[in-house]
């Protein structure tokens, strides 16, 4: 039987891949943009097993709002990226390094 | 539900309306008369204001099934927020003009993200919450690259992005877990039902509650998660610099004070010892690392963090003192960060940004006046007496000996010593060092006169600073 606990913990693992795809990802900010669905994804999975969990229909509808939310942040995240490859030519994330201090 | 009973919520109801008209007006005006869009803006924000006024509930009040709060402490934080956003749109007219970058979206992405600190002020759910931060912090990434051909300001949204998305990501985890033990969203019944269950107060909880600490440290720009703020304030313009560093740090105060004073109020040694952490090294950090550094920006922008940490030291002591020394201490606080950017901005001119510190030197020769002016925000910053910063920091090392911690208050004396070093650098060289560049300012009266008011005020808050904390007390209980 598949209870509460094993979708809590495929929702931490989720949440722990991205934050490492996050950290680790030297090279491509499209895979950075994708881990950062992946974070908030792995968040809406824990909205709707404790929603489910504790029969409140208010963690669904909050995952209503961060779908929205996600779509949203992915339309600026691409926007930016699109200014960063026209002034740069590149979108390797070691290369953001034109700051220091 | 009448029409009058969404009168609380009117402040921001009256601006989500006004930005549709500045929104619609912005299209039909040709390019050089593009300063209508800056006026119409300011009138939304003093119609806000107005309306803020009007609306006062006497009373706490709740709305929109207890997911919206109107309370003293939301009209303070949202009235010091209006007055930020006009601060900062004033003073940067005549340099987004002469840069050429006088646009529209400047002052739209500034009042969508001011409605976003509004609602974030009035939550009372941990969904309005999120709303709120993320219309925030969406606007204020699209600002950060409003400047289309700057790979600089390009590459500091960017930064900004990711790590504010992981920041709601982390918050958002926290939320999910705080949900998930309590079976609640809004604040007050959060606090109510682990009154009720004490057996709630939990690993799963305190799981929720450190996720939820790291997102809000993010949010602040406190160590060790800070590593955006430096460079978001040295890549973006000036002017949009000086926005994210005055409203939104309201904004954040507000997140942290819902969250850790309403909903975990008495869950004070959970929270107590993570916030500790965060608040010290940003302290230390903060103030150590400002020292090395030569654009003045970036030096604001460590100062900043080292502000933060005298805001979360407040909030650490889990006392009514504490909440309004940090109340008292942001509202002050921004006046100071919003008057020395707005010096940046006017020493700044067409194809010329004043951002090393150098750029100061010989300044009294210049203009003595704004030299004068320059003086007050740099004490007020370093917490030199009677300037207001003295007071806010002697109400923070205050409520610290009362919660009885004396060595966290000698260690924000020492680090307050240290942080003066680089706040009496810039004034050193702004009397005692000759500059090469003797160019007069181009900033037009109005600016001028609101940047002369902005910094007498930093002096008359910290000779008459009583009304002021009185205030500040209020709200809390």
């Amino acid at each position: 039987m598949i209870g509460l606990n094993h979708y809590l913990t495929l929702s931490a693992i989720l949440f722990s891949l991205s934050v490492a795809g996050i950290f680790i990802n030297r090279r491509n900010l499209i895979l950075l943009l994708m881990c950062i669905e992946l974070m908030l994804l792995a968040v809406n999975f824990n909205f709707v097993a404790f929603s489910r969990a504790l029969g409140d229909e208010t963690g669904q509808v909050f995952v209503f709002f961060i779908l929205t939310v996600a779509a949203a942040e992915a339309a600026i995240g691409l926007a930016i990226l699109v200014v960063l490859f026209r002034n740069r030519g590149s979108i390797n994330v070691q290369e953001l390094d034109s700051m220091k201090g | 539900m009448t029409f009058t009973d969404l009168m609380p919520a009117s402040p921001e109801i009256v601006l989500l309306l006004m930005i549709c008209v500045v929104l619609i007006s912005d299209v039909f005006i040709s390019d050089d008369k593009r300063i209508v869009t800056f006026w119409t803006s300011i009138a939304s924000l003093a119609l806000t204001a107005w309306s803020l006024f009007a609306s006062a509930p006497e009373a706490r009040t709740l709305l929109f099934d207890g997911s919206y709060v109107s309370d003293p402490l939301s009209q303070l934080l949202k009235l010091a927020a209006v007055g930020m956003v006009a601060l900062g749109f004033l003073y940067s007219r005549d340099y987004l003009k002469q840069n050429e970058l006088l646009r529209g979206e400047f002052f739209l992405l500034g009042l969508f993200g001011l409605l976003g600190i509004m609602i974030m002020i009035s939550a009372n759910s941990m969904l309005t919450m999120y709303l709120g931060l993320e219309t925030l912090s969406l606007s204020l990434y699209a600002l950060v690259a409003f400047e289309r051909n700057s790979a600089r300001a390009a590459e500091a949204a960017m930064k900004y992005f990711v790590l504010g998305a992981i920041a709601s990501g982390a918050l958002l985890y926290g939320i999910s877990w705080i949900y998930g033990v309590t079976g609640t969203l809004q604040f007050d019944q959060i606090a109510l039902v682990l009154e009720q269950n004490p057996a709630m107060n939990a690993l799963p909880l305190w799981f929720g509650i450190a996720f939820l600490i790291v997102g809000m440290a993010f949010k602040f720009g406190a160590v060790p998660f800070h590593m955006w703020l430096p460079d978001v304030y040295e890549g973006a313009r000036s002017p949009v610099t000086l926005y994210i560093a005055s409203a939104p740090k309201l904004a954040a105060l507000a997140l942290v004070l819902r969250f850790l004073m309403e909903g975990f109020g008495d869950l004070h040694e959970v929270w107590q010892g993570m916030i500790m952490v965060v608040a010290v090294l940003s302290l230390v950090i903060g103030n150590v690392v400002a020292i090395a550094q030569t654009n003045i920006k970036r030096m604001l922008g460590y100062s900043a963090i080292a502000h933060v940490g005298f805001i979360l030291l407040a909030i650490f002591t889990g006392t009514e003192q504490g909440y309004g020394a940090a109340v008292f201490y942001t509202l002050t606080y921004v006046i100071m960060a919003a008057g020395a950017f707005g010096m940046v901005i006017l020493l700044s001119r067409k194809g010329f940004e004043a951002e090393a510190i150098g750029d100061f030197k010989g300044l009294n020769a210049r203009s003595p006046w704004f030299a004068l002016m320059m003086l007050f925000f740099m004490f007020g910053m370093a917490g030199v007496p009677p300037w207001v910063g003295f007071f806010a920091k002697l109400n923070v090392i205050n409520a610290v000996l009362d919660a009885g911690f004396p060595g966290l208050a000698i260690l924000m004396v020492v680090a307050s010593v240290v942080g003066a070093y680089y706040y009496l650098r810039v004034i050193w060289y702004m009397y005692f060092e000759t500059g090469e560049d003797t160019s007069v300012f181009q900033a037009k009266l109005d600016t001028r006169a609101v940047l002369s008011v902005n910094g007498i005020a930093v002096l008359a808050l910290g000779i008459m600073p009583g009304w002021l904390l009185k205030l500040c007390i209020d709200v809390i209980q």
